[in-house]
């Protein structure tokens, strides 16, 4: 009972924080600033309920706290391509393609990587799922150091343009691509939604996982293909936002105490849409768009993942 | 019955397990020993699908384990590891509750309920049952544990090394619980122990494995000879008969 009453507590507090964001100053012309801040909110919604989602089933699949999905390199990957097509290309290329096609471009290759990933991690029977961090860590750091290469070599102005899409932005979200990565949402966590129901057991761990009669090897294959669309998604149409999975579900775990994904799951979203819609109040009232909510989220996710190691060492 | 057939298991050019064959019988104490490396692990992970096995056939009540359905086999196998670390913070009903899983997928009913109490009750947990494990000794851990597996109310239990890190009166404790749920519940239990002495006092049937195979199976009383434990550890082991018991005495 009393977790669903943080719940409540919660939801009331993101749709307060989303009519303050819709109302505040709203002024005599409403009918031009509703549908503007309409279209951030949307994009927050789905961001932030992909981003808090994807890391919770994350963090129960490897049993670890201090881990998002940008581990295995999707981030990077993402930087990686938008730099490309500005080292090939040019930068009026990247501005002027179409968005629809960017954007799915972008969810297929990160989509493709981790699957081609998960291959190589399920080929040999009883790998260990570290070995699968491990990789990503590897792709990683590679496909960030091709970038690095690629941006000193190109002209300085080309590099502001690839520079603006290092940082998550809500700022300029194409309204069409809302609805495509809404219906990709939606669908994604529809197909796989007979999987979400051994997430309580998987928290056990793979042995106990076992025993209880959970298929692991494809129950986590099917989460972690889960892990990587939704991921995918919410870094296209925003940019590399990860971390702030880790801030919205360390938090959801100390503010529900429960093993529960029925309550941790609902919980992520909600702390997440409070941060970002927080933030992004922040980004524009206080600091008047000089900074970028991305900074906000590293600033405070900085924070938090300093506390948690700090925590984890004295345990 | 379990019946084990040719199962063998390879680590690279190592063989862990080879070849080995065994009939383990209902309602009985089935000891595994043997030194450290032996393989008794290994057989036991490969009999409960924890780990695969590279060659023979397992049969649990006459179905192949690789051909039964995952939550069907969850409901007359089960088992325990030594290490039972969680990363989530669980109180013993909570953790109970888990064994319930194969039936009810997390959505516990009525019966599902009796189950876990009585389970809890069994394992004299009730007044405890809402701490959460890591404000437990060791003993009430383990008897946690075991309460979570009655809860999956399954005919096999598998446990290895059950008694690790546990003193006298815990180990003692933990095996008269095991006693008693094969008389009063008719479970059958095989176990990997060290201590050759408590497979002595509680088990009716050992078997001794040595570099992946099997050296010697037999009654308690047969397998509790100088000649055989010799053979297996490599080692001076010498019998004494105390009220009844063979005691071995390899200090």
């Amino acid at each position: 009972m009393k977790h669903k009453q943080k719940l409540v507590v919660l939801g009331a507090l993101a749709a307060i924080l989303v009519l303050a964001y819709l109302l505040i100053d709203v002024g005599s012309h409403w009918d031009y600033v509703l549908p503007r801040r309409g279209k951030k909110i949307m994009a927050v919604l789905l961001t932030g309920s992909a981003i808090a989602f994807s890391t919770v089933v994350f963090q129960t699949i490897i049993n670890n706290r201090i881990l998002t999905p940008s581990i295995i390199g999707l981030d990077s990957l993402y930087l990686l391509f938008q730099t490309a097509v500005v080292f090939v290309a040019g930068s009026e290329t990247l501005t002027m393609m179409n968005k629809q096609l960017h954007f799915i471009i972008n969810v297929g290759l990160m989509v493709l990587f981790a699957s081609l990933l998960y291959k190589i991690l399920f080929q040999r029977e009883n790998q260990n799922i570290y070995y699968l961090l491990l990789l990503g860590i590897i792709c990683g750091t590679f496909f960030q150091n091709v970038s690095s290469f690629m941006q000193m070599l190109i002209d300085p102005n080309e590099f502001q343009v690839v520079q603006g899409r290092m940082f998550a932005s809500l700022s300029n979200v194409n309204g069409d691509l809302l609805w495509i990565a809404g219906a990709g949402m939606v669908v994604a966590v529809f197909y796989f939604r007979p999987y979400i129901q051994y997430l309580d057991v998987l928290s056990l761990g793979r042995e106990q996982a076992i025993n209880l009669g959970v298929s692991y090897d494809r129950v986590v294959k099917q989460l972690l293909v889960l892990v990587a669309i939704l991921t995918a998604i919410a870094t296209a149409l925003v940019g590399p936002i990860t971390f702030l999975g880790l801030l919205v579900a360390n938090i959801a775990y100390r503010l529900l105490k429960t093993h529960r994904h029925v309550y941790l799951i609902p919980g992520a979203i909600l702390i997440s849409i409070v941060a970002l819609v927080g933030g992004q109040l922040v980004v524009e009232r206080v600091f008047s768009f000089t900074t970028t909510l991305s900074v906000i989220i590293n600033f405070l996710g900085g924070i938090v993942f300093i506390y948690l190691l700090l925590k984890e060492s004295r345990l | 019955m379990i019946r084990v057939q040719k199962v063998s298991k390879i680590y690279g050019s190592k063989t862990v397990v080879d070849n080995v064959s065994l009939d383990i019988e209902r309602g009985k104490i089935t000891s595994l020993i043997g030194a450290n490396g032996a393989g008794k692990s290994t057989l036991l992970s490969m009999i409960s699908r924890l780990i695969k096995k590279d060659g023979g056939k397992i049969f649990v009540e006459g179905v192949e384990i690789g051909e039964c359905d995952s939550n069907e086999l969850a409901k007359k196998i089960s088992i325990l590891k030594q290490s039972n670390h969680l990363n989530i913070r669980l109180t013993i009903k909570d953790l109970v509750s888990f064994g319930r899983f194969p039936y009810s997928k997390g959505r516990l009913t009525k019966e599902d309920r009796e189950y876990i109490d009585d389970a809890i009750a069994y394992m004299e947990l009730k007044d405890i049952e809402n701490k959460y494990l890591d404000q437990l000794s060791g003993g009430q851990r383990q008897r946690a544990f075991i309460a979570m597996v009655l809860a999956q109310n399954t005919d096999y239990i598998l446990l290895d090394e059950p008694l690790n890190n546990l003193d006298m009166k815990h180990s003692a404790q933990i095996m008269k619980v095991l006693r008693r749920l094969v008389e009063e519940l008719d479970k059958t239990i095989v176990i990997v122990l060290h201590d050759i002495n408590f497979a002595s006092f509680y088990s009716d049937s050992i078997v001794a494995m040595k570099d992946g195979k099997i050296v010697k199976e037999g009654h308690t009383e047969d397998m509790m000879d100088s000649g055989v434990l010799e053979h297996v550890y490599e080692m001076k082991i010498p019998i004494r008969m105390i009220n009844g018991n063979r005691l071995a005495v390899y200090f």
